[in-house]
């Protein structure tokens, strides 16, 4: 693809180059020329601010050959490569067949490594400590960004060792999430049930995870929940996984699980994303990461 | 014999006084962010006091302020002197002054409230880039004005080089700042995409070679031959090197950018061109080194040449390592690393702070009359200094190199051996080393302001008469 709208300014730039590089060459090998007289070396001549004058000695030949080195070598590397304007140069290089023909290599070299698991059923690639290993390198680069080295999570993103899961967590289901990514949305409910809304709902909520709670209260939040947020998290407050919305009667947070922030959570609402990391990834990849994250709740089932 | 006519040395005082100062200000806010890079908590969560915030104002106040000052201060002096004529405009020169400390004190303000246009070297919003400018323009018409009133008719080598300077940096800041306001505080660039980022690159390449570059190059021509009392080593060489040196630096902008949406064609030019660049730079070292044959022994006794020629040691160094690090192969591993980082302050710290402590040293007793308090603090501020570059560019060459080789680790798989946190936690032990080095080059600052305060405590200020031309031409 030219990088030019015209031929115009491809040959603007191959003529300026080529005569920069010229200049060079001009000043350099007219001076050297000149320098190379023989007797003692003289001031020029001049003197400023009452005894700076200069000398006349002629330039160093290691350093003359030093820059003559660099403009062969310039001249050499601009036939080779491009940067001429529109010529692509000797060798046909460009990062961009540079960066395929590694993904090519890369792909021939470690693609059968990874393919082979993509046959297996995820729980027994998950339980295939090799499989594991490679799962976890995957995690180790492109994962723990936001759920953390420990893959224990953070606020706004999923602790991924215990059992509680907003989409499911059955391998499928893991690999769906990984695959095509989810986007969850909380609304904000503050301008529709008003502040004694958001107050009582909350109240409400506490109680459900078993906090000590006004039951007067608590009641005038369990009305307000039947309206705006059953639809979502269930009659009984466990969350639904086909939308994603979490299970409000246990002790897991994902945004904190303060009043405050309970209190903020139901006004403000709530955003999350992850990310689809099929494309990028390819499939055996995922693959192998589903059966890892998996494996990192195996131990907590119990 | 000397003439009625005096120089203009207030400005020239000015200016000096305020290069300390402001050097020590860059400095401590250098020190404090190195500090957040090492142990993150020390921002306090206070937005003013961020890395983003801090690490803007740290650059523009060592680069424009302390540098700056230190350019401003002595390119009036170089200039007067080597053209036997006072300062064109008195008044001209006294705005440049107050201009110029406008400048830096809206910066200091602007930049830790979040006001930035996000160019890195050129994060001030466009009402301060139009200060800037007037300034710039009003600074250039002191300088030639002063030029044209030569009672000398050649021109001396360090003015060819202050300037190129001069009218560079005009043309560089002018075009990277062109954008549109929306408010007083906002404004967005002229240039979109790949584009913008080119133009940035070449500002800031050349904000390097021109500010940073040419401009010392002029007090390194003028304060090492008066230091050693030696003529200039090549003249001949002086006009290779300075010609191939501004015509080579414009071009050297793209090796930013390499591996990136910019064109292929770009990144060889600029690959091509900062190798090509190697010889020009080193002229001048060889010049500068040179002057000092016949006189070596002066460097056992005068720390003054010493500071002098070891900013030129690292300007040698510095410039034979930017070159390198312009090839693509050696980019693919040095780029967004340490490595970067330790290269510029080995240019900025060794390279540019040591020849303005050198030139400061030779200038403050001559514009105020006076003896150096003590000879000996000299000597103590350059093995302070030295040996907080040496930590500072050590660590940063071992960290920055170690963060590249472990990107690019993979195992049997093709997985990444490491995750990114593992090079940070890597990195942490050379990030309180080079905390360490920044420390001890800003003590050598406060030093250097103690001598200084006690030198000029309670002096008149010099009067200096203009002498005649030594010779007639």
């Amino acid at each position: 693809m030219a990088d030019f709208v015209s031929d115009f300014w491809s040959w603007f730039v191959i003529i300026i180059t080529v005569l920069s590089i010229i200049f060079c060459w001009f000043i350099v090998l007219t001076q050297a020329k000149k320098g190379q007289f023989k007797g003692e070396v003289k001031t020029t001549g001049h003197i400023w601010d009452e005894n700076l004058q200069e000398m006349n000695n002629p330039m160093p030949r290691w350093w003359l050959m030093m820059f003559y080195i660099t403009l062969v070598f310039g001249t050499i590397y601009l036939a080779l490569y491009p940067g001429l304007g529109n010529f692509q140069g000797l060798l046909g290089w460009s990062q961009a067949n540079q960066y395929d023909r590694e993904v090519a290599t890369a792909e021939e070299t470690y693609g059968p490594l990874f393919n082979r698991y993509l046959e297996q059923d995820l729980k027994v690639v998950a339980a295939d400590p090799e499989a594991r290993e490679m799962g976890k390198r995957l995690f180790s680069s492109y994962c723990i960004q936001c759920h953390g080295s420990d893959a224990r999570g953070a606020r706004g993103y999923p602790n991924l060792t215990d059992n509680d899961w907003l989409y499911g967590g059955d391998p499928k289901t893991i690999k769906t999430s990984i695959m095509s990514g989810r986007s969850g949305m909380m609304p904000a409910w503050g301008d529709i049930i008003g502040n004694e809304g958001v107050f009582n709902v909350t109240a409400y909520i506490e109680f459900l995870s078993g906090r000590d709670i006004d039951a007067l209260v608590a009641a005038k939040g369990k009305e307000v929940y039947a309206t705006t947020c059953a639809a979502c998290h269930g009659a009984n407050a466990q969350g639904m996984q086909v939308l994603g919305a979490p299970n409000l009667t246990d002790k897991v947070w994902l945004h904190g699980g303060s009043n405050k922030r309970i209190m903020e959570t139901i006004s403000a609402g709530r955003q999350g994303v992850m990310p689809p990391h099929g494309e990028f990834l390819g499939e055996a990849k995922v693959h192998l990461l589903a059966a890892y994250v998996y494996s990192l709740s195996l131990d907590t089932e119990k | 014999m000397a003439t009625e006519e005096t120089y203009n040395y207030k400005v020239v005082r000015q200016f000096a006084i305020m290069t300390i100062v402001w050097g020590i200000v860059g400095m401590l806010v250098g020190v404090i962010i190195a500090a957040q890079l090492a142990w993150p908590v020390l921002n306090f969560d206070i937005p003013y006091l961020t890395f983003s915030r801090l690490r803007p104002l740290h650059t523009n106040a060592v680069v424009f302020a302390f540098g700056g000052s230190a350019l401003f201060a002595t390119s009036y002096y170089i200039v007067q002197r080597t053209c036997h004529a006072r300062l064109f405009c008195d008044k001209l020169a006294a705005f440049t002054f107050w201009g110029w400390q406008t400048v830096i004190v809206l910066a200091a303000i602007t930049l830790p409230l979040g006001i930035t246009s996000s160019k890195e070297y050129a994060e001030l919003e466009w009402p301060i880039d139009i200060l800037i400018a007037v300034v710039w323009i009003c600074y250039a018409i002191v300088f030639f004005g002063t030029i044209m009133k030569r009672r000398i008719k050649h021109i001396y080598v360090a003015n060819w080089f202050l300037g190129a300077f001069i009218i560079t940096v005009a043309m560089l800041h002018i075009v990277n700042s062109a954008a549109i306001p929306v408010s007083m505080t906002k404004s967005y660039s002229a240039y979109a995409g790949v584009q913008d980022a080119m133009i940035q690159w070449w500002y800031a390449h050349n904000a390097v070679g021109f500010f940073l570059t040419a401009g010392f190059l002029g007090m390194m021509y003028y304060f090492i031959p008066k230091q050693a009392e030696r003529p200039v080593y090549s003249y001949r060489l002086s006009i290779v090197h300075f010609w191939a040196l501004i015509f080579t630096y414009i071009w050297a902008g793209p090796h930013h950018l390499h591996y990136t949406a910019l064109p292929d064609w770009t990144q060889s030019l600029g690959m091509v061109m900062s190798l090509i660049l190697l010889a020009p730079s080193w002229g001048g070292m060889i010049n500068g080194m040179m002057t000092l044959s016949g006189a070596w022994d002066k460097l056992r006794t005068d720390p003054i040449l010493r500071f002098l020629i070891i900013a030129v040691s690292f300007y040698g160094m510095s410039t034979f390592e930017g070159p390198m690090m312009a090839i693509k192969t050696v980019n693919a591993l040095s780029h967004y690393t340490d490595w970067t980082i330790g290269h510029v302050h080995s240019g900025a710290l060794g390279w540019v702070a040591m020849v303005t402590i050198g030139s400061l040293y030779y200038l403050i007793p001559r514009l105020f009359n006076r003896e150096i308090y003590s000879k000996q603090l000299i000597e103590v501020h350059f093995w302070v200094a030295t040996i907080g570059v040496l930590l500072y560019i050590a660590s940063m060459w071992v960290s920055g190199i170690m963060q590249g080789l472990m990107w690019r680790a993979i195992n049997s798989d093709g997985t990444l051996t490491y995750s990114f946190i593992q090079t940070v936690e890597a990195m942490h032990p050379f990030y309180i080393i080079r905390t360490l080095g920044g420390l001890l080059f800003l003590i050598g600052m406060l030093i250097m302001a103690f001598n200084v305060w006690k030198t000029v405590k309670g002096a008149t200020p010099a009067v200096a008469r203009i002498p005649e031309p030594a010779m007639e031409h």
